[in-house]
């Protein structure tokens, strides 16, 4: 490793101003930070620094993906090869779905981390890491089907209009991953709708819809029951499927405290509390059928509650207002999954939508706090009067 | 929270005689020092080396007794330090003693601010020397601190409460509302209200910021826009007991010597304002050390050939960084401090630690939300009354509350920060800005 920092200290000084290759400085920085933990010291105030920093953070929540993600793999063999009638090894269902998925993920970093690196050095900036957690995010709510150009296409959209026009990582106002599937769902509906891309390869007489848009068209008999959609062995987006995988990543998130129980739980309860009101009423036989637990084990609602609405940029940032937040994403997203037959997936819109209101939430909020100390300065004021 | 270091000061107490002393200008915030003395100058302890531009009243004398030697200055001639060597008998101004219950007012304040003691007491909002003309709604005084290695006022003050009750009641005569003393339910301080009644013990559990003097405003009389609240060191309280027992400035305090890179670190019997170098023991003499004066969150870093701080009781010296670590934010990290659980230090949850001054990271932008709210018990939002600083929006800084806090009130947000901002700085920065368009 010394050798290694001797290589960067004595090329350091061509990436800096006036070096020879000046222009790629915000490159260099990235990689050399990314190879070493910079040795900045503090100077005054305070003097000693928790060790986390921000690449620390999205490690975690890297490795918080981890286990939907291989589970995703896995499924995408599986799906496969059950459409085709085959049941064969983890290994070789593995082997397979590596096949499908590795691709979607190196074009996503490929195409996210070009755009933050060049619009990093345009800016002067250093290359932030919000980019290392939604590389891995896009892929896993994509269809295993997905076209690989259709990846890189919304995923530049999601980094370029989601993000960096408002100023890069911190200044987002959506979720770039997010903005990258409802990219895809607007851009391309015929594409990435209907039962084509949920299973990659499938046989042509095998049905291919996840079991949300069998509940669309009222093939309720043919929603598996609640333990194979708890443990994920149905279709969807690669790493939607397994809640038990997802929830391993949230143990992960909630423990080391990179994510906020204050959003994710609220999201759970939300959504369980707009299962029942549909329940109790069965209006029809979507209400009627589902239960309000099996709401949460289906679609992208458990991967969206731990990976998309704890995002702490898109999310509201004050104590209360994330209650609120939270409570708001589960509570719409099953509101219109059942009400709505355009949008089987609701979370993706429900967590979009209150991204927008989270400013407003934490504004009411912060105006509350406002309040309360303007009316203690009135009092004390008229106290003083008085006193005078 | 309370972070967990190695280097606490054994409760013994340690004989220092410096031989110099300096007064630095720079530890009051606000004040534009006019020199009343000259190199070469005699002085008594309690003499006055300087005053307050915008307000001649207030004057800074020296510690000690002895030669002016050098008057320090920096760029555009800004004054830095007025040293001082000390003579070898000490002699001190005669300001007369008096017992502080029998006289007015006026007269109170007229003793402590001749004999330079009346900088001890400083004014929130802005933390700036409080000013003489005024009386402040209520006066505060934290008689523990929470911070990382602090001194134990409990064990520095347990022959001094005579002194103590003294100040006690000359503080009285300067607010019409209550002398508010914080302390722990544990406390061996016991103070003598009887005598009076406007003198109100409040006791705070927690981890810290719960000794930090903004946060017990906060929860006992918080201040609104035009108050003013006074707070002080409870040491001074000895201080000022003295000068109404004696008539004499006596500057003589105990402080701590702290930290990973101190041999021996104990309680030192010093003079305000001593030089570093006399402090530390010899074989702790090394350059690799970041010594400062103050704790680790909010102090001042000092070279050896520096003073300690007007307001620091404690010393400080801990491992200066400057390395790289390879892959080091992969690393499963067993050594590492951090409140989040993201290092397997949270395998060893009772253990000390050996901190140096590696940032551990760059800046970034603000990304985290909630981390702040978890380390600053007061009813403000400190990630929204930040982005107002950083905006010059005074408006929205008063709405969101500036005037209760000053920097040391955010020193913990500034360490657990993800993004790794000067968030103290930023603070600091904000308070100036509102104060300089006040006046």
């Amino acid at each position: 490793m010394k050798s290694l920092r001797r290589f960067l200290d004595k090329v350091k000084p061509q990436f800096q101003k006036g070096g020879r290759f000046e222009k790629l400085s915000s490159t260099f920085d990235a990689f050399e930070t990314f190879l070493f933990v910079p040795d900045k010291v503090t100077t005054n105030g305070c003097h000693i620094r928790d060790a986390i920093d921000l690449k620390r953070t999205m490690a975690t929540v890297v490795i918080a993906l981890i286990p939907p993600l291989l589970f995703g793999i896995w499924n995408v063999g599986y799906q496969h090869f059950q459409s085709l009638g085959e049941s064969l090894s983890i290994g070789a269902n593995f082997w397979y779905g590596l096949g499908k998925v590795l691709p979607i993920l190196i074009v996503s970093y490929v195409t996210g981390l070009g755009i933050e690196f060049i619009v990093a050095q345009i800016r002067g900036h250093e290359v932030n890491e919000g980019f290392l957690v939604s590389g891995i995010l896009i892929p896993l709510i994509m269809p295993p089907d997905v076209p690989l150009w259709m990846v890189a296409v919304s995923t530049a959209f999601a980094v370029i209009i989601g993000k960096e026009v408002f100023g890069g990582t911190g200044m987002n106002i959506l979720n770039p991953a997010l903005l990258a599937r409802a990219f895809l769902f607007f851009a391309y509906p015929s594409e990435i709708s209907g039962d084509k891309v949920w299973i990659a390869e499938k046989a042509d007489a095998y049905s291919g819809a996840t079991p949300l848009g069998e509940a669309l068209v009222g093939n309720f008999e043919k929603i598996p029951d609640a333990a194979d959609l708890f443990f994920g062995f149905i279709p969807g987006s690669i790493g939607e499927t397994s809640t038990l995988a997802i929830l391993i990543g949230a143990l992960i998130l909630l423990f080391t405290g990179v994510g906020s129980w204050r959003i994710m739980i609220p999201v759970f309860l939300g959504g369980y509390l707009m299962g029942l009101i549909f329940n109790l009423w069965g209006a029809n036989d979507y209400m009627r059928v589902i239960p309000a637990y099996e709401h949460l084990f289906l679609g992208g609602f458990a991967f969206g509650a731990v990976y998309m609405a704890t995002d702490p940029v898109t999310a509201a940032q004050t104590t209360n207002g994330k209650y609120i937040y939270g409570f708001l994403i589960g509570f719409l997203a099953i509101l219109v999954r059942v009400l709505n037959p355009a949008y089987p997936e609701g979370m993706m819109l429900a967590i979009l939508f209150m991204n927008v209101f989270a400013p407003l939430i934490d504004h009411y909020v912060v105006a509350a706090n406002i309040r309360r100390r303007l009316k203690r300065s009135g009092r004390a004021v008229v106290q003083n009067t008085l006193n005078v | 929270m309370d972070i967990k270091l190695m280097g606490e000061a054994s409760q013994t107490i340690t004989e220092k005689t410096s031989n110099f002393f300096a007064l630095k200008p720079a530890d009051f915030h606000g004040v534009i020092p006019k020199l009343s003395v000259q190199e070469g100058d005699q002085v008594k302890a309690g003499s006055v080396l300087f005053h307050d531009k915008n307000n001649e009243r207030i004057v800074f004398t020296s510690p000690v007794s002895g030669e002016v030697t050098q008057i320090k200055r920096g760029a555009r001639r800004v004054i830095q330090e007025i040293c001082i060597r000390r003579s070898r008998e000490m002699e001190y101004e005669n300001f007369g003693s008096a017992d502080p219950n029998t006289l007015s007012r006026d007269e109170v304040k007229d003793k402590m601010v001749r004999s330079g003691i009346w900088p001890v007491i400083r004014q929130r909002p802005f933390s700036i020397v409080a000013n003489p003309l005024q009386t402040p709604k209520s006066i505060f005084i934290s008689c523990f601190d929470s911070a990382p290695l602090a001194p134990d006022y409990g064990f520095i003050l347990k022959d001094r409460l005579g002194e103590c009750q003294t100040g006690l009641a000359a503080l009285a005569k300067l607010t019409d509302g209550k002398i508010y003393l914080g302390l722990r339910p544990d406390s061996k301080l016991a103070f003598d209200q009887s005598g009076n009644s406007r003198i109100e013990v409040n006791y705070f559990t927690g981890p810290h910021p719960s000794g930090n003097v903004g946060v017990q405003i906060c929860h006992v009389d918080p201040i609104n826009k035009g108050e003013i609240v006074w707070y002080l060191n409870p040491q001074d309280l000895v201080t000022i007991g003295q000068l109404f027992q004696t008539g004499r400035y006596d500057a003589t305090r105990i402080i701590a010597l702290t930290g990973s890179m101190v041999t021996h670190p104990c309680y030192c019997r010093i003079v305000r304002g001593s030089s570093v170098q006399e402090i530390i023991a010899d074989d702790d003499q090394t350059d690799n050390a970041r010594i400062i004066s103050g704790n680790v969150l909010t102090g001042k870093s000092v070279d050896r050939h520096g003073f300690l701080g007007f307001y620091d009781h404690q010393i400080t010296m801990i491992p200066e960084g400057k390395y790289h670590e390879f892959l080091g934010w992969g690393l499963p990290g067993f050594h590492k401090y951090s409140t989040s659980r993201t290092f397997f230090s949270w395998l060893t949850p009772g253990k000390k630690f050996r901190l140096d001054t590696n940032m551990h990271g760059a800046e970034r932008a603000m990304v985290m939300a909630g981390q702040f709210e978890r380390v600053f018990p007061m009813d403000i939002y400190p990630n929204h009354l930040i982005k107002a600083i950083l905006a010059d929006d005074i408006d929205q800084m008063e709405a969101l509350g500036i005037y209760e806090v000053d920097e040391e009130d955010f020193a913990l947000c500034e360490f657990v920060d993800t993004s790794k901002m000067e968030i103290q700085a930023i603070v600091r920065k904000g308070l100036d800005y509102i104060r300089q368009e006040m006046s």
